[in-house]
């Protein structure tokens, strides 16, 4: 499989990378060269073997159900671009 | 041309906020109504380096809930990273469940009322129910043009609990919403608080002609948060769907919004990217795995489920399929029921019923008390049921002696009728004698009746109960009459 320069520029566009047109063909074939790779690992043989969704075969660990973070709101705020009435602002999101 | 008969085809997606105490992935508190991001830790708001560790008291809950709905309860499920940009997704992915979710399949049966006085049982079937954390809030008050972001809610954990697309009308999608939000609530996962949002439905819609196999194209109704909301949207957009068919119009795959105050679905501007989710395996989360003793466990830990107890009450006390539902509609009034009946014999079930669901449920909606919070105590409402069942009073004294124990006039029943002399008279003696009076001075209706006019009995009737103050046992006061004009 090989992806359009179209689908590129989706892909781009998903990830809110800004891509130049002049960079979208070395894009194009750097993408192409991963799915490559995966049609190459796609023609071994893997009957019987269980999928893992993980590379590590372990359980996940689990928390107790406590709060134990205390309010640093202060100390997180002093480094956002911009804050008011304990809010984090950004861009208007709706017209 | 015959029109075409529409079958309306109903699926719905729940969102139940879990009554932990801490998020999902991190040892932030959910608790409700903090100052804003006072609860957004390092975690919450996605700073780099940050590690999720699952909460284990969210996997309980899921696995309670997945027992309670005859589910699997899968033994390896996956968590998954559901890809979009939002701010109040500082992530930039929600975690969730895809391809392997916590629990799979289960059902859920409920009591649709037909509008006819009557209601008919069905059973919907769920698809599964996954467990994921909640975004947080985006305000678009004026900010000097900009959107403030609250994340204190991000990574409050959800059960997202799908169904099959198996109702048919909205009365359906009320019912299944409704006996889902008692059944979070009774086994204690979801404080059901739906003004908080702790309960958010989504509706998906379509219709297809009555006999068609294929499903139509469903539109998904957004974030209802009330049950009325629910019937409102889902009524608006079923007949929106038909006039727009039956105009030769097609529907779209699309989500809406509702309304509240026009009462109209209508789709949100479509962002074009909105469904390219690109779900993956989160690598920061390993599989969640549950064994069989935990299960077990969990089993051992539930209450008896309302279902159960509904056929308990039905079986064993002989009370309709409709009393036995609204009584197990919570556990607060199935207990108080119980407390009741304990009291009161299982032979006055039937009563015990009729005041907790009647003169009792319509006193504390009237004063918007819950019924843990009943001034009338299950024990007084039993003392009160035995006067009844022994004669000792009549049903309209009844209820006066529940306003009485209502008020806090008197500790029991029992002494609020000694106290204002509320015993029934059934010396047969004493009414006669009351009989005797009335008919002296009532010569003209025992007239009148003799001529042949039947309610003239019936203003006789009412003027010995006037004059014994209620007190009277109506049936021997008729009795009484008949033989006295016979």
């Amino acid at each position: 499989m090989s992806l359009s320069l179209d689908e590129v520029r989706h892909i781009a566009k998903l990830a809110r990378l800004e891509l130049a047109e002049g960079d979208l063909d070395a894009t194009q074939a750097k993408l192409n060269g991963i799915f490559g790779l995966i049609e190459e690992m796609q023609a071994v043989n893997t009957d019987g073997v269980e999928p893992m969704s993980h590379p590590q075969d372990l359980a996940q660990r689990l928390r107790e159900d406590q709060v134990a973070e205390s309010d640093r709101r202060a100390a997180y705020q002093s480094v956002a671009p911009q804050t008011e009435a304990g809010l984090y602002l950004v861009p208007k999101v709706i017209e | 041309m015959s029109r075409t008969d529409w079958e309306v085809v109903i699926g719905l997606e729940v969102h139940t906020q879990l009554n932990t105490q801490s998020k999902i992935f991190s040892g932030a508190s959910i608790a409700f109504g903090a100052e804003p991001n006072a609860q957004a830790c390092a975690v919450d708001i996605a700073l780099p380096g940050v590690l999720p560790v699952l909460n284990k008291g969210a996997v309980e809950r899921a696995i309670r809930f997945g027992l309670a709905v005859g589910a699997t309860i899968a033994p390896k499920s996956i968590f998954a990273r559901k890809n979009y940009f939002y701010p109040d997704l500082p992530k930039g992915y929600q975690i969730s469940q895809y391809e392997l979710p916590v629990v799979v399949g289960g059902q859920i049966p409920l009591l649709v009322p037909d509008g006819k006085g009557g209601a008919y049982e069905k059973v919907v079937n769920l698809t599964r129910a996954h467990l994921e954390e909640d975004a947080g809030k985006s305000l678009h008050e004026d900010f000097h043009g900009m959107t403030g972001i609250d994340l204190n809610r991000a990574g409050t954990p959800l059960l997202e609990i799908v169904s099959e697309p198996e109702m048919r009308s909205s009365a359906e999608a009320v019912a299944y919403a409704k006996a889902l939000h008692a059944l979070v609530r009774w086994i204690d996962i979801c404080d059901g608080n739906m003004q908080e949002g702790s309960f958010r439905c989504d509706a998906n819609v379509s219709v297809r002609p009555r006999g068609q196999a294929e499903f139509g194209t469903r539109r998904e109704i957004k974030n209802l948060n009330s049950f009325r909301f629910l019937q409102q949207a889902i009524d608006f957009e079923v007949q929106w769907q038909i006039d727009l068919i039956e105009d030769g119009g097609k529907v779209q795959q699309a989500t809406v919004l509702f309304d509240p105050d026009s009462g109209e679905t209508r789709a949100m501007r479509s962002k074009e990217d909105a469904h390219d989710y690109r779900y993956f395996p989160d690598p920061d989360l390993l599989p969640l795995v549950i064994g069989a003793d935990w299960i077990e466990r969990v089993k051992g830990e539930l209450p008896e489920l309302p279902a159960a107890l509904s056929a308990r009450f039905q079986g064993e006390y002989g009370l309709s399929a409709y009393d036995a539902t609204t009584l197990t509609a919570s556990r607060e009034t199935a207990q108080f029921y119980l407390d009741t009946v304990a009291a009161a014999g299982a032979a006055n079930a039937k009563t015990c019923a009729n005041w907790v669901m009647g003169d009792l449920a319509a006193r504390l909606n009237k004063a918007e008390l819950d019924i843990t919070a009943s001034p009338v105590s299950a024990t007084q409402l039993a003392g009160l049921v035995a006067r009844i069942a022994d004669n000792t009073i009549s049903n309209a004294i009844a209820k006066k002696v529940f306003e009485a124990l209502w008020n806090k006039e008197g500790e029991s029943a029992d002494a609020i009728i000694d106290a204002h002399g509320l015993k029934q008279v059934t010396d047969t003696g004493a009414i006669e004698a009351i009989i005797d009076e009335v008919l002296a001075a009532n010569q003209k209706s025992v007239e009148e009746f003799r001529a042949g006019k039947e309610k003239a009995f019936n203003a006789l009737v009412g003027q010995c109960m006037k004059a014994s103050k209620g007190k009277a046992n109506p049936a021997q006061v008729n009795e009484l009459l008949k033989k006295k004009l016979g």
